[in-house]
């Protein structure tokens, strides 16, 4: 058997030279210290990922992505197909799991200020995964059609709507219309299963292929420590191995989850039904919402809605491009700064999230 | 021909071709751009235009209740006060888009989405609701009731 396998390798690699693949992935060393935990959680996203695109496709064989069909298809998906709940259970809960997952990986980036000097390209495309992730969850939570998510999808699609200029035609764009209906479905399906997927997938490549060429960033002051006191481990077989053991216990918790929470359903969305209490959107735009709801209608002559989409857009740009205002980081210094913004940042999410749920 | 002149020509050929191959880059661009952003815009849907909608009969309808009803493709609450008046708004709320509904406890149309409140002539008199509902008209005629829109 294993004289097959190395038969087999030695085919392959003899053509593509399987060798030099794993000389590249052995070169990288990962830094050992005390922060090194913080390094898994983009691995973590990354086979969170994986779980959505095995587990979306095999949805897909049964998902029917129109307004009368598509809350019947999961229906029966739920009761009809073997295993099939457990299934949707899965891509929900993995989903969510994910987004947390993402942030926390773009926490321990930004305390470690990992994006200075040469890794912004990394930094950047990580950001915009993270907002494709988003994206993800916001048009995901349609496809079932049930009333919670019809209404947090109108408010959701109407906030876009209050910009100046751009906001309408956006959200005639992201509706298929003036009002969310069928054809806002369809739009949603199409986004979730091949828009979101295909770019995702580009700038995955280009984020893994940085981070493989250019290796792990050291913590800041690191080039002070003598050569001889810095511990390291090769990224292949040893941290991969890690990687894995870590990946498995994610799998747990999925697992645990999916099997003793099941994702509820809910009523068939009914656009001439009342908006039942209780509409909110999912948890990781909780922070955003709150804060609208706590903005005047009125700040001098501008509307609170826009405001607060305008100041949270600002806000995501300049958190987006830290890695060209931060100079500091870039020359080797500590900026207290950044650990200020990082801890503000954090703790206002934390607080707004925790006030939406309790007020 | 001299040089000069030769130089001259060359560089004219040149431009022309840098015109040409441009403008033809740009018209390419164009004609692919343009059908794209055309077929992303959605058709407008020829709207079911109605101007009145039956209810039903006076009778089934109770005393101090709401019920939404379809108008077209947009819901309106028709409200019915404890003594006996009728009266019809678009049930879109005018902060989000959410429907609203009747609250018999607190008597007033409610919203559910971010608890914005209207009084009984369609004022939004609490929460982020910044105008007031759009109102129809109810008629009565004999035993059926009818709304139709605010000429
Ligand atoms: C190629 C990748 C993906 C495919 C093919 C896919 C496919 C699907 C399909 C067919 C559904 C409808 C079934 C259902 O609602 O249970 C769905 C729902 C959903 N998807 Fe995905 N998906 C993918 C990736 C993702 C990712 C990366 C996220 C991360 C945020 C995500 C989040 C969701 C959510 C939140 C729902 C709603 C779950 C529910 O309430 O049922 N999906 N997806
Ligand atoms: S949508 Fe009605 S109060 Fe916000």
């Amino acid at each position: 058997m294993s004289s097959i396998l190395k038969k087999t390798y030695e085919w392959i690699d003899k053509r593509v030279q399987l060798e030099t693949l794993v000389e590249f992935m052995g070169k990288k060393y990962v830094p050992v210290h005390r922060h090194s935990i913080w390094y898994y959680f983009g691995g973590v996203s990354l086979f969170l990922f994986i779980i959505q695109v095995v587990t979306g496709i095999l949805l897909l064989l049964y998902y029917k992505g129109s307004e009368q069909l598509a809350f019947e298809s999961i229906q029966f998906i739920m009761s009809k197909v073997q295993f099939g709940w457990l299934i949707r259970s899965i891509h929900s809960w993995a989903a969510n799991l994910f987004i947390l997952s993402a942030f926390i990986h773009m926490f321990s980036v930004f305390f470690e200020r990992s994006y200075r000097e040469p890794r912004e390209i990394t930094w950047i495309t990580g950001m915009f995964m993270l907002f494709l992730g988003m994206g993800f969850g916001f048009s995901g939570y349609l496809l079932p059609w049930n009333e919670l998510a019809f209404f947090a999808t109108k408010v959701g699609t109407d906030i876009a709507g209050v910009l100046p200029f751009v906001g309408k035609p956006i959200m005639v764009f992201l509706r298929g219309g003036d009002e969310v209906t069928g054809a806002t479905l369809s739009r949603f399906f199409g986004f979730h299963v091949a828009v979101l997927p295909g770019i995702f997938t580009v700038l995955l490549s280009i984020h893994l292929v940085l981070v493989q060429r250019q290796g792990m960033s050291e913590p800041m002051g690191m080039e002070n420590v003598p050569a001889s006191e810095r511990k390291t481990m090769p990224f292949f077989p040893n941290f991969l191995l890690r990687d894995l053991l870590f990946w498995l216990i994610v799998l747990n918790v999925l697992a645990i989850l999916a099997v003793f929470f099941p994702w509820e359903l809910g009523k068939k969305a009914d656009a001439f039904a009342s908006a039942p209490a209780g509409i909110r959107p999912e948890w990781y735009f909780m922070f955003m919402f709150q804060t609208l709801k706590f903005i005047p209608a009125k700040v001098l002559f501008i509307d609170g809605e826009v405001l607060g989409v305008l100041l949270f857009g600002a806000a995501g740009l300049l958190w987006m491009i830290v890695p060209f205002w931060d100079r500091k980081s870039s020359r080797g210094e500590k900026s207290r700064l950044i650990n200020y913004v990082g801890l503000f940042v954090v703790v206002y999410i934390i607080i707004f999230t925790t006030l939406g749920y309790v007020l | 021909m001299d040089g000069a002149g030769n130089m001259q020509s060359e560089k004219s050929k040149r431009d022309f071709l840098k015109y040409v191959l441009g403008g033809g880059l740009m018209a390419w661009v164009a004609s692919v751009v343009y059908p794209l952003f055309a077929y992303l815009k959605p058709p407008k849907q020829a709207e079911v235009e109605v101007s009145s909608v039956k209810v039903g009969k006076l009778a089934t309808i109770e005393k101090d209740s709401g019920t939404i009803v379809r108008f077209g493709n947009k819901p309106v609450i028709l409200l019915r006060t404890s003594n006996g008046e009728l009266r019809a708004f678009s049930a879109t709320c005018t902060h989000l888009d959410c429907t609203v509904q009747y609250r018999k406890d607190l008597g007033v149309i409610w919203c559910a989405c971010h608890n914005g409140k209207y009084d009984f002539n369609g004022k939004n008199i609490a929460g982020p609701p910044p105008r007031p509902l759009d109102e129809f008209r109810v008629v009565v005629q004999g035993e059926e009731v009818f709304i139709s829109k605010n000429a």
